[in-house]
């Protein structure tokens, strides 16, 4: 039989929201495949969030809980999930593609042997084998994927997968299983958090971004009025990177971040070849620029010909007006 | 302290990607080709640090006869010299089969520390360093934006969710670079000229002592069955005019017609 698993991220005392889309899709999964659809928990205090896991399908969860695994350490990750993998033997592992999700994935891969697909956007099965569909080329190209191992592992996009209806009454079985992490090498040794809880770019379910047009830093401020008043997170075009405006995990592109948010607002970004390709899945686009000749209107949904410094401060306070109806 | 650099060669990021009808693969006439933005800082990297500790800076790429040219602008920068894994058997391999050949490649050298890019941007797969790490046994540091080598262990800083942080390892280990690590230099003149010397071997499956079945496409785990383009997107609305006119009307259009918000 071969199960799904789905290896769940806690942030802050909750499941990722990727986590939730996971179980959704792992649920028509698993019954795609003929398996049991399973969580693991991993951290500190994690053991109560089986129950939500439950409400999403996972008829048991594997937990281990204890105060040193707190923080993600990817070999200490790598090594209680890895040996509960070879005496379990799931069909599939879904991880999301997340920065840790990223850094373990491969981590499993080379211990197990299985096969790993990278940040997946569709997945599905074919004769009980799990395949899927990735971005290459930052998105100017598809790969489908096949596996040809017993265990299957995919991260999986934030974003692309909906989240079904919790089921309040389901409860899952709850198998505590070792925290032994085994020898670790690499250890953490200090931890720097920016202020204010910052949305990854990556999960983001809105995104405004502002490229070269912004002319400054210090106009970055209106796009965070604007992202504020509509739950978004803030990117920025390499050209705004480069000249030291924003920071470089704010990048969105080719060599940046690849984003599916289902809003993305860009304001004075051209729309080079590079930020195309890093944007262009995202759901719905609005782009502002001046020039109505930029390339970036060829993606948009929605392009405002005008001045983004006037623009800006009208969509917040439009915005404002309509959320609070 | 000798360093190992992984490097890969990828399509000029400027390409238009088109999927070649029939077939698994990309159109690939007409495609400029790169050193992969990522490894470059990986090389830059290397030879700061050579510069600081002195050491040998070898770069290894597993590809077809043309990636020596981004092997080539490696050596430009400084590198020492390289090696090129050649050989029909290595090709079509996805990420865990190219990190087992890299991975014996190394076995065969002399390191303290070996530094990737963390992504190669034509896969877009973030798995190599990682792979390589694991199955050499020895740790990795990924998405590193600041490295502090010391004797016997390095101090890198890595991004994480809302923050970084700095983790410890011994070495040797590999670490991947993410941009912020440094500003690649270009490859001089003089250095260009100079690369044209330096030693470029190319190493055969023989000569690594793995079986064929081990490398490429044989010894992949998953396996590419179909490439696709995007959906095109369809052309879209476009709003001239008094921004105190339009943007109001964009805004609601967004709740009432898109369903964005
Ligand atoms: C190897 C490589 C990798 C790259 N990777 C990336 C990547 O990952 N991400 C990325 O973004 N780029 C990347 N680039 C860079 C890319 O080619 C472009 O140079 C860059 O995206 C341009 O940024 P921009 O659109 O902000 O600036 P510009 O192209 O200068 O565009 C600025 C736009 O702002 C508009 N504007 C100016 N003032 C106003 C105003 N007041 N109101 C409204 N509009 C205004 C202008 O009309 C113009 O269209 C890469 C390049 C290379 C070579
Ligand atoms: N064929 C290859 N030869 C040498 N190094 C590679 C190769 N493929 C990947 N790498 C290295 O691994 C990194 C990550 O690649 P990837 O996992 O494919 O995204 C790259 O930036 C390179 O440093």
């Amino acid at each position: 039989m071969a199960n799904v698993w789905v290896i769940a991220e806690v942030k802050e005392g909750k499941l990722k929201k990727v986590a939730l889309e996971m179980l959704s899709k792992g649920k028509e999964l698993a019954s795609q495949v003929g398996g049991a659809l399973e969580g693991v928990l991993v951290g500190s205090g994690v053991e109560g969030l089986a129950s939500e896991m439950a409400k999403y399908g996972a008829s048991k969860v594997y937990v281990a809980d204890d105060a040193a695994l707190a923080e993600y350490n990817g070999e200490a990750y790598a090594n209680i999930i890895g040996k509960l993998v070879e005496e379990q033997k799931p069909g599939v592992i879904l991880i999301g593609a997340s920065i840790n999700g990223k850094d373990l994935a491969p981590r499993l891969s080379a211990k197990l042997g299985a096969g790993l697909a990278s940040d997946v956007v569709e997945l599905g099965a074919d004769g009980g084998k799990l395949t899927v569909k990735r971005p290459i080329y930052a998105g100017k190209a598809f790969a489908s994927i096949k596996f040809k191992t017993d265990i299957q592992i995919a991260t999986v996009r934030p974003n692309v997968n909906p989240v079904a209806a919790p089921n309040d009454g389901a409860s899952a079985e709850v198998v505590k299983i070792s925290a032994d992490a085994g020898a670790v090498k690499a250890k953490i040794v200090d931890k720097q958090l920016s202020a204010g809880g910052k949305i990854e770019l990556t999960e983001a379910n809105i995104i405004v971004s502002g490229g070269r047009g912004m002319k400054g830093p210090e106009n970055y401020k209106m796009l965070e009025d604007l992202a504020d008043v509509i739950g978004a997170a803030v990117g920025a075009s390499r050209a705004a990177v480069d000249a030291g405006w924003r920071a470089h995990h704010d990048q969105v592109g080719q060599t940046g971040k690849t984003v599916s948010p289902t809003l993305y607002i860009a304001f004075g970004i051209s729309g080079a070849i590079q930020h195309l390709a890093g944007m262009s899945s995202s759901k719905f686009i609005v782009a502002v620029n001046k020039d109505a000749e930029a390339p970036i209107f060829k993606v948009a949904d929605y392009g405002i010909v005008a001045d983004l410094f006037t623009v800006a401060p009208i969509m917040t306070d439009e915005f404002k007006k309509l959320l609070a109806e | 302290m000798n360093i190992i650099v992984l490097v890969k060669q990828v399509p000029d990021t400027e390409t238009r990607i088109k999927v070649q009808p029939g077939t698994t693969d990309i159109v690939r006439e007409g495609i400029s080709y790169l050193l992969n933005p990522y490894d470059e800082f990986a090389v830059e990297e290397a030879l700061k640090i050579k510069e600081a500790k002195g050491g040998e800076v070898v770069v290894i790429t597993m590809g077809e006869a043309r990636t020596e040219e981004a092997v080539r602008t490696a050596l430009a920068m400084g590198a020492d010299k390289a090696r090129r894994l050649d050989g029909a058997e290595f090709l079509g391999a996805d990420s865990y089969a190219t990190a087992a050949a890299l991975a014996k490649a190394i076995q065969g050298e002399s390191y303290d520390l070996i530094l990737c890019g963390k992504q190669a941007v034509d896969d877009d797969s973030v798995q190599v360093g990682i792979l390589v790490a694991a199955m050499l046994g020895i740790p990795c540091v990924n998405m590193v934006t600041k490295l502090e080598v010391a004797d016997g262990s390095v101090k890198a800083t890595r991004e994480i969710e809302g923050g970084t942080e700095t983790i410890e390892a011994p070495t040797p280990c590999v670490i991947t670079a993410q941009k912020g690590l440094n500003e690649p230099r270009y490859p001089s003149l003089p250095g260009i000229m100079k690369a044209k010397k330096k030693e470029l071997k190319a190493v055969s499956l023989g000569d690594l002592g793995l079986a064929a079945d081990q490398v490429g496409a044989a010894g992949s785990k998953t396996e590419i069955s179909e490439l696709t383009m995007p959906a095109e997107r369809a052309a879209g609305k476009v709003f001239e005019g008094e921004p105190a006119d339009i943007v109001p009307k964009v805004v609601r259009m967004l709740r009432d017609e898109a369903k964005v918000i």
